[in-house]
This record gives C-alpha cells, sequence and structure tokens, in this order.
C-alpha cells in the first residue's frame, strides 16, 4: 500500500493526466469485449465463456494483415469482419445445437472452443509472445498535456473506441435491424411467428458480439503482448464489468468498465498489489447490494 | 442402500483396489491409480454440485488447491502432523467455502459459474504473486516431509499408496451417503425444481451453502492426496483448465450415476496419457474429445449403460414370464 504515492500523483496535473489515459485506454477496450458479452446474453441468454478467444483471434489476425500491407485500418476493419465470421460460425455450428440444454453443455463447448482457439494460435502463430510494435501511422512524437505524455495512438485508441460503441448504440436503437435484435431478446417465439427468422438474427448478433470483441483485440495489439491463451484474463475482467453494470444493458457495461480502468490504473500507483483485490471487492458489493447491476433490470 | 451396505461394498473395494499393485503390476499402474484417486476426488466432490444439486461450478479446482497448499504449508512449517495438517487444511477449506459460497450460491446459473469462475482465478493469481509464501510459479519447493504417525510410514510408496487409497474410499463413502439421505434428496429436489424445493419450506440458499461446502472439503482432500504423491503444490492445481478437465470427467463418465465421474476421470487420465506420447497438440485434441461426446453421446458413459439396463428392465416386465 502506497497511500502517499496516489497523494502525489493526484496532486501533479502531468500524473493524473497519464493515469487518466491510461485507464481510459484499458476502460474502453474492456467495454468494447463487455459489450459484445453483454449483447449476446441480452439477445441469446447464453453467456459465451469464449468470448476472450475472439479478443485473441482479434489481435493476432491483425497482427497478419498489419505484416501483410503495412495499414493499421486495414489490419482492424479486416480483424473485426475477420472475427465476426468466426463468431457466426461458431454461433451456427456449435452453440445453437445447444441453447436448448443446461448451462452445463453450453460450458463445455466454450471450455472446448477455447482449448482449441488456444492450441489452433500455437500452431499457426508460434507459442512465443508477439508484439505488434507501435503501426506506421501513429509513429508520431507524443502530445505534451499538461506536462503529461500522451501518444497520438492513445488518443486514437479512446476515440476508435467511443464511435464503435456509439455506432452499437445506433444499431441497436435506430435501426429495424435493432428493433427485431429488441424485441428478440423480449420474446423470440413471437417474433418468430411474425415470420422473422430470428435464428439468422441470433447469428448476426454472435457475429457482431464477436466483432466487437475482435475489434478490441485488433485495437489492443499495439499496446499489448499477444500469448496465446491471452484471451482468458480479459474474459474475466470483462464479465465483472458485466456484472457491475448489470447483465444485458450496454450503457451500464460503459459506466463500469471506465470504472474498472480507472481503478486499475490509478491503483497501480496508489496499491498495486490489490488491484486485482480492489475489482473483485466493486463485484462483490455489487453483487451484495444490487445483484441486477447497476444498470441492469432486476431479474424476472 | 443403508449404511452397512455401503460399508461393506466399500470394504470390498479397498480390498480390490488395495491388492491391484500386489498383482506383480508395475509400479507405473500404483502411480497411475494414486493420480486418478486424487483427481477422482475432485470429480466426484464436483458432482455432488453438478449432477446432485445442478449447481454448475467453473471453479471447482479453487478447493482442490487450496487443500494442497494448506496441507503442504502446514506440514513444511514443521509443526504438525500430518492427521493434524489434514484436519487444518479440511476446515481452513470448509471456512474459505462457507464465505465463498454464501456470496455464490444464491445468483442464477450463469452467474454462479462466472463467479466461481472469477473467484478461482482470483486465488490462482494470489498463489502466483505471494511468492514468499507460496513459491510463485515454481510451486512449493522442497518436498512435503512425512513424518511417521501411527505406525505409518507414507514415505514407503506402497504405504502411501494404501493411505490414498482409504482416505479415497472413506471419501467415497461420505459423499454416497450425503447422496442416498433425505438431505440428498432435498438436494436433488432443488435440482429439478427450486421453486417448488421453495414452497415446501425448504431453505434452498442453506441447502445449497452445505452442499457447496461438502464438496469443497472432499475436493480440498483430494488436493491432498496429491501433494503427498507429487510431493509439492503447483499453481496449476488450481488453473481454471482444471477445473474444466473436471467438468469434463463427470460429462464423460456420467453425472447421474455415482461413481460415474470416477470412470470419467480414468478416461481422461488414460486420454490424456496416450495424447502426450504422440502429440504436444493435448489441448487441441481434448477440445476435440469434448465437442465429440457433446455432440455425440450427450451423455456419460455410464448414464448410458444404466439407461440401456433400465430399458430392457422394462422390455422384460412388459413380456412378463
Amino acid at each position: 500500500m502506497e497511500p502517499e504515492a496516489l497523494l502525489r500523483c493526484v496532486g501533479a496535473a502531468s500524473c493524473i493526466v497519464t493515469q487518466l489515459t491510461s485507464g481510459l485506454i484499458m476502460g474502453m477496450l474492456l467495454f468494447l469485449i463487455a459489450s459484445g458479452l453483454t449483447l449476446i446474453f441480452g439477445v441469446l441468454n447464453v453467456t459465451n465463456f469464449a468470448h476472450g478467444s475472439f479478443y485473441m483471434l482479434g489481435a493476432y489476425i491483425s497482427l497478419t494483415i498489419y505484416r501483410l500491407t503495412d495499414n493499421y485500418f486495414i489490419a482492424v476493419i479486416g480483424a473485426a469482419l475477420a472475427v465476426g465470421v468466426i463468431g457466426m460460425l461458431f454461433e451456427r455450428f456449435l452453440m445453437s445445437r445447444v441453447y436448448g440444454s443446461n448451462v452445463l453443455m453450453q460450458l463445455l463447448v466454450c471450455y472446448a472452443v477455447v482449448l482449441i482457439a488456444d492450441d489452433a494460435v500455437k500452431l499457426i502463430w508460434g507459442p512465443a509472445v508477439l508484439s505488434m510494435g507501435m503501426p506506421v501511422e501513429f509513429r508520431l512524437p507524443p502530445w505534451r498535456i499538461m506536462g503529461g505524455v500522451v501518444p497520438p495512438f492513445y488518443a486514437f485508441l479512446i476515440l476508435a473506441a467511443a464511435l464503435i460503441g456509439l455506432g452499437l448504440w445506433a444499431v441497436i436503437a435506430l435501426t429495424r435491424f435493432g428493433k427485431v435484435v429488441r424485441a428478440a431478446a423480449v420474446n423470440a417465439p413471437m417474433v418468430a411467428a411474425l415470420g422473422i427468422p430470428v435464428n439468422r438474427y441470433f447469428a448476426l448478433v454472435f457475429g457482431l458480439g464477436t466483432m466487437l470483441a475482435g475489434a478490441a483485440g485488433a485495437l489492443a495489439a499495439p499496446v499489448r503482448s499477444l500469448t496465446p491463451g491471452m484471451g482468458f484474463s480479459i474474459l474475466i475482467e470483462s464479465f465483472i464489468v458485466t456484472v457491475i453494470g448489470g447483465m444485458g444493458s450496454i450503457g451500464g457495461a460503459l459506466v463500469a468498465a471506465l470504472l474498472l480502468g480507472l481503478t486499475r490504473s490509478f491503483g497501480s500507483i496508489g496499491f498495486p498489489l490489490f488491484v486485482d483485490g480492489a475489482m473483485f471487492l466493486i463485484m462483490i458489493l455489487v453483487l451484495i447490494f444490487k445483484p441486477s447491476g447497476l444498470f441492469g433490470k432486476p431479474a424476472r | 442402500m443403508t449404511l452397512r451396505q455401503d460399508l461393506l461394498l466399500a470394504l470390498g473395494g479397498l480390498v480390490v483396489l488395495s491388492a491391484l499393485p500386489l498383482l506383480g503390476l508395475s509400479t507405473a499402474l500404483r502411480d497411475f491409480l494414486m493420480f486418478a484417486m486424487a483427481y477422482a476426488l475432485l470429480s466426484m466432490s464436483l458432482n455432488l454440485l453438478i449432477g446432485t444439486t445442478g449447481l454448475v461450478s467453473f471453479g471447482h479446482a479453487m478447493f482442490f488447491s487450496l487443500g494442497a497448499y494448506a496441507f503442504g504449508l502446514a506440514m513444511q512449517s514443521g509443526h504438525f502432523s500430518i492427521p493434524v495438517a489434514f484436519v487444518f487444511a479440511m476446515v481452513l477449506t470448509a471456512v474459505v467455502a462457507l464465505a465463498i459460497g454464501a456470496i455464490c450460491v444464491r445468483l442464477n446459473e450463469v452467474y454462479f459459474a462466472f463467479l466461481t469462475l472469477a473467484i478461482q482465478m482470483l486465488l490462482y493469481n494470489l498463489i502466483l504473486a505471494w511468492v514468499p509464501l507460496t513459491g510463485g510459479d515454481q510451486g512449493l519447493m522442497g518436498g512435503i516431509p512425512r513424518p511417521r504417525f501411527w505406525g505409518i510410514d507414507l514415505a514407503d510408496r506402497m504405504q502411501l499408496y494404501w493411505f490414498c487409497a482409504a482416505s479415497f474410499v472413506a471419501c467415497l463413502v461420505v459423499l454416497r451417503q450425503v447422496t442416498v439421505s433425505p438431505f440428498g434428496a432435498t438436494l436433488r429436489l432443488i435440482r429439478d425444481n427450486a421453486t417448488r424445493a421453495e414452497f415446501l419450506g425448504i431453505d434452498v440458499f442453506r441447502a445449497k451453502l452445505v452442499a457447496f461446502v461438502i464438496a469443497a472439503v472432499v475436493a480440498s482432500v483430494g488436493g491432498m492426496l496429491l501433494t503427498l504423491f507429487v510431493s509439492g503444490a503447483y499453481p496449476n492445481f488450481g488453473f481454471w483448465t482444471t477445473s474444466g478437465e473436471a467438468i469434463f470427467m463427470i460429462l464423460m463418465g456420467g453425472s447421474r450415476v455415482f461413481l460415474g465421474p470416477v470412470l470419467g476421470t480414468v478416461m481422461l487420465r488414460v486420454l490424456n496419457d496416450v495424447t502426450v506420447a504422440y502429440t504436444e497438440h493435448t489441448e487441441m485434441v481434448l477440445g476435440l474429445v469434448i465437442l465429440l461426446f457433446v455432440f455425440g453421446l450427450r451423455k456419460g458413459v455410464l448414464d448410458i449403460v444404466a439407461e440401456r439396463l433400465s430399458d430392457r428392465r422394462q422390455a422384460d416386465l412388459r413380456k412378463g414370464p
């Protein structure tokens, strides 16, 4: 515990800026992943325990596309789309077959896919830790804001994640697709009775959710090291985000993800050994006092 | 099934199990059996939650590793005899499981699975980070001392094997008694219809919590046996894949037949040993086998056998004498 260090940091503008940007990065990445998880849960009422693997695939695929094209923007878009397609295939061929069964079967299918994905990554990209490095587009001198150092890529990452989040909101709230999805979340058989191919919508929602994880992986690739199994710790964190924000609530995921990201970045100064513990503490408090999450609807 | 029948069966099982390595087979079989018994306690105890109570825990291995580390550390401190350390680790596990269970068992299925998984990773990270106590990713080094007690010398492999077999059978008897007792019937009622159990005046929360603690303590015994066997404790005892494997052992062997998970454990250990010999991509093989079971058989081996038997009995009844 170093509370003096935290106090000293809060007293200096440069430290606040630095920690704030790193907290925002973590928060926005978590938001993208958790919003995919919560979207899939909210609409299909299944939990994608393999969600972290899609994040991992996004990071690795973007690395390969970036090395081939030398263009980071193509890498992000290509990786997100590829992961979305893989997610749809996963939903159609595996997950959709266990919707009716209990959680145990869904858990086992996801567990199997996590194992296969980790080993597939080892086969294709090798077991060693890889890193993308700063993309050429962002090899610029860092900005200095109030004495704090902010690399331009960080600003891009936060902005891109915010735009994706906004786009997600627009799709769900404003389009016909979103309307059908919201209706299917409430009563899927009724929607099917109206002649709408609900199964196709389920696959699309799963694809959209995994696409968000893939985009997060691609955005994280320049600032994180790539290892097989990198998806697992992020899965736990995005689950914590989902619990705090409320299962099924995308707005809640945003608030909770930012809360967690900032707790992590400032906590790493004030209480470095207790950062994980602090996240769990917040989650357990939420579970005890408001089990449906800060923004979730109470369970029916 | 009464307690007396159970005890007789257990005694018979123990005699057979104890005699197996004496048949002149290699020590490899004895070591395989010790290993399998430790993991079988993990999957058997987990099945009290999954198969009997309907609580799908994805973090059961945390109690396995908690037992292993608590026992190992108590022995390394040099202040305790083996039985005292055994009881100490069981009590510690029970207290921890009570606290974790009190938070988790209230939640719905998905939250329960995820939260047990998350807490397990918290414990795993704690073991990795607390290097002075746990040795971090190196595990508990320096071996586990095994002082003689009650005339038993666990440094002798054969005596260790008999000790493992006796502990294993004793735990199975406990689990069996819990399952067939009225309390076990309550748990099955909760599994099938928790709302109805609630209406009948059953304290569902308390029943689930008691099952959770019993399962945790039995899992900790499994961890302790493994610690004695490998003379150390390692972080991967409590890694999430160990919990995943335990779940798969239950699916493979069968969740509705009492000894199903034991068969599943043996099957998975054999599968593991075979794949390691041929390929380094064991995870991929395991993943494919899991998918094969989930989409192909959909049930455990013993579940299928039990169904066939009851079908045949039904057919015989219909046919008449």
